[in-house]
């Protein structure tokens, strides 16, 4: 008796508040048709937003692979000063209001900044375009593919790279060889995680993008933007991409799961 | 090749595990490095095989200091307690890893490669499962893959950590054959630390036995039966005899 | 043996080029934006700062902000637990599309989410118009701004609670019933004591996100000075006003609060866990 209650009492708070936004998500999109909703994601100024957001994750993406495995393999494999430092640092944009993000980079990178000020001169603007869109990205997804890297390097332990070691293998094929394959599954995981993060942010970049129709708008500045104009099909027909993409990542997080090693018997 | 290890010191914070240690051997032969856990015996092989660094003392390799030449340098095959294997690579993959590392100009050419793998092989017994992963072998299938790994760079020097830990009592005795006909038809000299005297008496040519960091006797079996230097080496070899 | 740490001093390469990137990419991407913060925040005097921390608007705003994370965190602390507990202890038809839905509010961008559900919850919308009959509106109102703060920090609290559940003790549950709990005594008593320090994590970390939570809040709260501004979005509106100043000092409060929280969170866990296992 309890056992059924507690399920449909879970049911029913997870049904109201996660699954019918989604579902009036797709509704509000096709209500005005089908042609409508083609024509909402075809408009221009759509489809640049999409190209302006792709462009984005894809510049943060390797940015992040490398740190995020870099900073994996120093913290898993070395004991050094200021070690658990690092690690903090990395978990502080979790902790950090994407609003204060964005204020934090506008403040140092920005034309009023210490940092922007000191590039001015020479032309180099950060704030209010792509670099400044990259740089917040880069921050409110760092700790996701280290995070995912870590624990894996932790479980997997150095033994096969001691090994490669003596058999004479170099910093870069002990990496290429034996590392990678290793940690391939959580560094698939962490990649889907950042590539979803980056796509969506919304506060921080709407703080450094500056705003400026069919140049700095990502798809979700976009949406807000057609959303105050009462462009209800508009907003909503791009948020189906976006949406579209969380249950991708849903998805792909199920089946890395489910496939990805678990732990794997030591051979 | 003559192999030298001369007053090795090591600490690892306040414990003190290798009080100067040095040993000498000759080419081709086999020491086993005998002792109680805890004795420094792992300590002293992952010195010589550059996994640790010693705090004091030298290593000699034919005449050659090679104290501080890092572990990929020293061409030393080494065999892993759990063996170590490349769980993402077959059983052929990983024999011929140190083949396929070398550089450009040392490295033997593709189909090269390949005849030394299946040399390698045929063995370990082992040609019809070259294609398998690790994950996929028996325990003793394993340690064999192992030895064949080490042995594929013609090692100037074959180290092995407990090589038989893993396994169950009646595959070691049949390893234990194979592991020293491996050891003589590469024609390299070998230090195997064990904890187990018997396999200490079946393999080596000599034995080290150690305690709390130091050797206190260095001798072949048959002397150390006969004519143990300490009431602890006396009991060590008579501790499975009773 | 294995025991014996064989790596030392560096056997295994990479340390100076993991840390040389490490360290590179954090001082640029996370202390440097943070301590642009700190700089700002330098320039102000104690008076300025009080004196913009004291309006009416910002007093309002803080109030409204933190009100109604609390409020959310409360919610989803229960809501978690219950989440938590379904999932890990009971098996029924659809448990593994439930559990990864969980997490459809952390995959879901912020302002996407923010959108759906002002469409559900106004007037016109198929929850609101329902709630309309009884004369309650949820949209543009502080219930928004909460049911906003419930969606987006819910994965947390069923996240930070659930490997806790997995590792209790089926059999001391059994115990307890053996020895004659009642379900209400034997739920307090083994069920709740150790999950204590996962459930102060999760609803910790439900708040610091509630706090701090903009895109899916701004939609639904209406926005109006004095009423249903959050925190967040006065920040933005001092700095479209190129005031700066009162913008950091804003941000700061905020920040400060939630790493006050986390730090506190940390603590409390440590000496949670002390005592917890202290008793056996």
């Amino acid at each position: 008796m309890t056992r059924f209650i507690l399920i449909a009492l879970s049911l029913l708070f997870l049904g109201l508040m996660v699954i019918l936004p989604v579902i009036a998500i797709f509704h509000r999109a096709f209500a005005d048709g089908f042609d409508a909703y083609r024509a909402a994601i075809l408009d221009p100024e759509t489809l640049a937003a999409i190209r302006l957001t792709v462009i984005a994750t894809l510049l943060v993406l390797p940015l992040n692979v490398i740190f995020g495995v870099a900073a994996a393999w120093a913290i898993a494999r070395f004991r050094f000063v200021g070690r658990r430092v690092l690690l903090i640092l990395i978990e502080i944009p979790f902790a950090v209001s994407p609003i204060v993000a964005g204020l934090c980079f506008l403040l140092i990178y920005g034309a009023y900044g210490p940092v922007g000020a000191l590039l001015e001169p020479y032309g180099v603007q950060l704030m209010f375009n792509l670099t400044g869109i990259v740089l917040v990205s880069a921050f409110v997804t760092c700790p996701f593919v280290m995070r995912e890297v870590l624990p894996v390097l932790m479980v997997t332990g150095e033994d096969e790279e001691l090994a490669a070691v003596t058999l004479g293998a170099n910093g870069w094929q002990i990496f290429r060889h034996v590392v990678l394959p290793n940690i391939s599954w959580g560094l698939a995981y962490g990649v889907v995680l950042t590539m979803a993060r980056a796509m969506g942010e919304f506060g921080a970049v709407s703080v450094v993008a500056g705003a400026i129709r069919g140049q700095t708008m990502t798809l979700p500045l976009q949406i807000e933007l057609m959303y105050n104009d009462y462009n209800a099909t508009g907003a909503f027909a791009a948020a189906t991409v976006l949406t579209a993409l969380a249950l991708v990542t849903l998805v792909l997080r199920g089946v890395l799961n489910r496939f990805g090693p678990k732990k794997e018997a030591h051979a | 090749m003559t192999f030298q290890a001369l007053d090795i010191h090591k600490s690892f914070g306040d414990t003190e595990v290798l009080k100067g240690v040095s040993l000498s051997m000759k080419e081709g032969e086999f020491v086993a490095l005998l002792g109680p856990s805890g004795s420094g015996k792992t300590t002293l092989l992952n010195i010589i095989a550059g996994l640790a660094h010693a705090d004091r003392g030298q290593l000699l390799f034919a005449g050659e200091d090679i104290t501080r030449l890092p572990a990929g340098q020293r061409h030393f095959g080494f065999v892993f307690q759990n063996y170590a294997l490349f769980r993402h690579m077959t059983v052929a993959q990983n024999i011929a890893f140190g083949l396929r590392v070398l550089p450009r100009k040392s490295r033997p050419s593709r189909s090269a490669i390949a005849a030394r793998t299946r040399e390698l092989l045929e063995m370990i017994e082992m040609a019809d499962l070259a294609d398998r992963f690790p994950a996929q072998l028996s325990g003793g299938q394993r340690q064999r893959v192992a030895m064949a790994r080490a042995l594929a760079i013609e090692p100037r020097l074959l180290l092995m950590d407990e090589p038989f830990s893993a396994l169950d009592a009646q595959v070691r005795q049949s390893l234990r054959e194979s592991v020293r006909d491996l050891q003589r038809k590469a024609g390299v000299g070998a230090i195997m630390v064990t904890h187990d005297r018997a396999e200490a008496w079946a393999l080596a040519d000599r034995v080290a036995v150690m305690n709390e960091g130091h050797i206190v006797q260095f001798d072949r079996p048959e002397v150390l039966s006969s004519n143990p230097s300490s009431d602890f080496v006396r009991l060590l070899v008579r501790a499975d005899a009773a | 043996m294995t025991a014996i740490p064989r790596s030392t001093p560096r056997v295994l390469p990479g340390l100076s080029l993991g840390l040389g990137i490490s360290i590179l990419f954090v001082t640029l991407i996370v202390l440097l934006p943070i301590s642009g913060l700190l700089w700002q925040l330098a320039q102000l005097t104690p008076a300025d700062y009080f004196r913009v921390m004291s309006s009416e608007r910002v007093l309002t705003a803080l109030r409204v902000t933190l009100t109604a994370a609390a409020a959310a965190t409360l919610i989803n602390g229960v809501f978690g637990l219950m989440l938590a507990w379904v999932l890990t202890r009971y098996r029924f038809a659809g448990r593994g599309l439930i559990d990864a839905l969980v997490d459809l509010p952390f995959a879901l961008p912020t302002a996407v989410a923010g959108i759906a559900l002002v469409s559900l919850y106004d007037r016109s919308g198929w929850l609101g118009s329902v709630l309309d009959k009884f004369g309650l509106q949820v949209a543009y109102t502080w219930w928004g701004i909460m049911i906003a703060m419930i969606f987006t920090s819910i994965p947390f609290a069923v996240r930070a609670i659930q490997p806790a559940i997995e590792e209790l003790d089926p059999d001391e549950e059994a115990a307890a019933l053996t020895l004659g709990a009642n379900g209400v005594q034997r739920f307090l008593r083994v069920v709740l004591r150790p999950l204590m320090p996962s459930i102060l994590t999760g609803v910790g970390l439900s708040f610091v996100r509630s706090m701090g939570e903009f895109g899916a809040v701004i939609f639904i709260a209406g926005n109006l000075p004095y009423k249903t501004e959050i925190a967040s979005l006065l920040i933005l509106i001092r700095l479209d006003e190129f005031d700066y100043p009162a913008a950091a000092a804003i941000a700061g409060t905020l920040l400060l609060l939630s790493v006050i929280l986390l730090v506190a969170i940390n603590l409390a866990q440590t000496r949670m866990q002390r005592y917890l296992r202290a008793e056996g």
